[in-house]
């Protein structure tokens, strides 16, 4: 369990990035943190393995501060998944994921070894292996991303809008596995997106992150459509007036008439 | 044209050629000044590059710093460094350490703080040290850059390595100097030649020892271009 | 500190004397290296070899090169032709490079957006690719005109008039001041000449200080960020 508890961030020029934001997120559960860009939302993300200080408040894994841990070991033991992959350019596949396994001392050969498995794990081909990141598409970056991520079997795993930068078929197709194997391992999930089509279909709950740091509204999917807080989830949410859709025939419709979708 | 059968007379004299003031032992002097200022610029540049590439603080005095050390004449401080420590070796060397920092310092920074941002940051947040950070993440990946400044910094030093003879040190500058006394146009000229030889020599060394760095350090920087 | 009162007409005309060789052979770097670069980025093939010439050049040590141009030249040793050609030689070596690299920078979108609109290969080149490379090859030539300013004393030593003179006749006469002098004095030319080019860059480059603005603040978030972390 992953709990804020008052945290504050503003930096010495003044923006507040988060002001007074207290949040738990449920063990073995996806926590999806949504708010659009500048919101506040990967900087309270980035608290949780110590990459961001608080000003004021706690962040506290399983009852313990994380102010009072070593922030290398923290980190060794939380998994990071980032936008743009950030895989170690000089290191291959394998190697990337091996990196955490490595800095804690597991033999390379065995780390390796773990890495292929959790490659067939991510869905990547084994035959990768031995690339380097740049000869890998978008969407395979971000696999082995997940799969560095996993590889020192953590507890939690923080996710940084980490497939914000695919095209939506492949980022479509990245949401169903990390699913799948959510299913598999029952991490504790915290994910950040801007996205709110991909919070609803990962989040066991969502969070939105108004600008400056602000919890707007919490709660399941099913609560938040069916119960906006405010006028700005309902619009955050595409609910307002001008966006309604109706049933026409099979279709879905706007209020222009246009299709945005099919009844099943 | 006639220069250079001259020129190449005199280097094929043996009488020019071997002994302990022949052009074969001061072409070993030269290289030795060269190796050994190089060597020392590394040894106080690339410590100091990683760390200010690392923290990027400082990053203002570093540039100004290599700025202006560019700006001071080789000359002018072999001459100054002459007057105030003497004939030798010192006061050349010295210099060409002075003229060799700022290129590997700004090769040893620009390298470090060039690193990808986001694999520095992925890094961290995996849980590496700093050091770890520093030597399996940032140094590989600024090699070629490093690389890159060490290779400048050793053609500088040897192409001004000829300015120690001025103040009364070895290498192939004594035959310039001679040669410009003398008026000795085949002197002049070959030993210059054999300097030149030696710079593209080097140069050539440096490109092959780069494409086996960028080898075993692929980053895929202009590799998909 | 007296030698330098009482000389204070040497310093003065050797400075003269360094700014007209350094200028001059500053000036004949940006202009030939442009064209070659142009070349170098325009024919990918040729790049290479180009490149490879250039470095090859700024390979060669300077004094040997001030000896055994006028031989190749037909001028004399301390002809100001030679030193010129000289510096200019070394100067175009290096800004080859800087150009080839500052033309290759410009985004493919610009230029192609700018051939979209109509522009024709001449255009194109003076009116997008030319003034968008412009920093970069600011950068270039202030380094291009920091290195020849430092490397004009190297002439005095065949008896060509600069600062330099002040630092072989200070050595050879054993007069501290006289080669401190020498050194300071090339140090404000180069810093003079390097505000300059500044200030020239400004004037032709409005849009750049905006854009400074914009990039400084940008880095000291990030650095802050770096720090936080």
């Amino acid at each position: 369990m992953i709990e804020f508890r008052n945290v504050s961030k503003s930096y010495d020029d003044g923006t507040l990035a988060v002001s007074d934001l207290s949040l738990i997120a449920a063990s073995h559960e996806i926590t999806v943190l949504v708010g659009s860009s500048g919101c506040g939302k990967t900087t309270l993300l980035r608290m949780v393995n110590r990459l961001v200080t608080p000003t004021s408040g706690q962040v506290l894994i399983d009852d313990v501060d994380v102010a009072d841990r070593n922030p290398v070991e923290l980190r060794r033991s939380i998994g990071y998944v980032m936008q743009n992959s950030g895989l170690l350019p000089h290191r291959t596949t394998v190697d990337n994921i091996a990196t955490v396994p490595v800095l804690q001392g597991t033999p390379a050969r065995e780390a390796r070894q773990r890495a292929v498995d959790l490659m067939e794990t991510v869905g990547l081909d084994p035959s990768m292996a031995r690339r380097y990141p740049w000869q890998l598409s978008g969407g395979q970056q971000q696999r082995v991303g997940v799969a560095r991520g996993l590889a020192a079997d953590p507890n939690i795993l923080l996710m940084d809008e980490p497939f914000g930068a695919v095209d939506p078929i492949v980022r479509a197709d990245l949401q169903r596995e990390l699913l799948r194997i959510q299913g598999e391992l029952g991490k504790t999930i915290l994910f950040v997106t801007h996205d709110i089509a991909e919070a609803i279909t990962l989040g066991d709950k969502i969070v939105i992150v108004a600008t400056g740091g602000r919890i707007a509204q919490q709660g399941t999917p099913e609560e938040i459509m069916a119960d906006p807080a405010d006028d700005f989830v309902t619009s955050f949410l595409g609910l307002d007036e001008a966006r309604a859709l109706h049933v026409s025939g099979r279709l879905v419709v706007d209020p222009t008439g246009r299709p945005v979708g099919r009844l099943a | 044209m006639n220069f250079l059968v001259a020129a190449w007379e005199w280097l094929a004299d043996p009488v020019n050629a071997s002994g302990p003031s022949g052009w074969g032992a001061r072409t070993v002097e030269h290289l030795w000044y060269t190796a050994l200022a190089t060597v020392i610029a590394c040894l106080i540049g690339i410590p100091l590059g990683y760390a200010v590439g690392h923290s990027h603080r400082f990053r203002t005095f570093i540039v100004s710093s290599t700025g202006a050390a560019r700006a001071l004449p080789t000359l002018g401080v072999v001459t100054l460094f002459g007057l105030l420590l003497g004939i030798g070796l010192e006061a050349p060397m010295l210099a060409f350490v002075l003229l060799a920092l700022p290129s590997v310092l700004a090769g040893a920074y620009a390298g470090v703080e060039g690193a990808p941002r986001d694999a520095v940051d992925a890094a961290r947040a995996m849980g590496m040290t700093e050091w770890q950070i520093l030597f399996r993440v940032e140094a590989p990946l600024g090699m070629p850059l490093l690389l890159g400044g060490i290779r400048s910094a050793t053609l500088q030093v040897l192409a001004t390595a000829t300015l120690a003879a001025y103040v009364g040190a070895g290498g192939l500058g004594r035959f310039l100097f001679l040669g410009l006394k003398t008026q000795n146009y085949a002197m002049m000229l070959a030993s210059s030649l054999v300097v030149v030889g030696l710079a593209i020599a080097v140069d050539l060394a440096f490109e092959i020892v780069d494409r086996l760095v960028r080898r075993s350090f692929p980053t895929g920087v202009g590799a998909a271009v | 500190m007296n030698w330098i009162l009482n000389n204070v007409s040497t310093i003065t005309d050797a400075t003269w004397a360094h700014v007209w060789l350094a200028l001059p052979a500053i000036v004949l770097s940006f202009v030939v290296a442009i064209p070659v670069a142009w070349f170098a980025s325009r024919f990918r093939r040729s790049r290479f070899t180009l490149l490879l010439v250039a470095g090859l050049i700024y390979a060669i040590p300077s004094l040997p090169l001030f000896i055994v141009l006028p031989l190749i030249l037909g001028t004399s040793v301390r002809s100001l032709v030679n030193v010129v050609a000289a510096l200019g030689l070394y100067g175009v070596a290096l800004m080859v490079r800087y150009a080839a690299d500052a033309l290759d920078a410009v985004s493919t979108d610009a230029l192609l957006a700018a051939t979209a609109m109509g522009y024709g290969p001449l255009r194109r080149f003076f009116g997008v690719q030319l003034p968008l490379a412009g920093p970069a090859l600011l950068a270039g030539l202030r380094v291009v005109a920091v290195s020849t300013v430092s490397l004009v004393p190297v002439s005095a030593l065949l008896g060509v008039n600069s600062l330099g003179m002040l630092l072989t006749d200070g050595f050879q006469r054993g007069i501290l001041a006289e080669v401190a002098s020498g050194i300071g004095a090339t140090v404000v030319v180069a810093v003079a000449v390097d505000l300059g080019l500044v200030g020239l860059g400004r004037l032709l480059m409005p849009w750049e200080r905006a854009a400074a603005r914009r990039d400084a603040r940008r880095t000291t978030v990030e650095d802050e960020q770096a720090v936080a972390a």
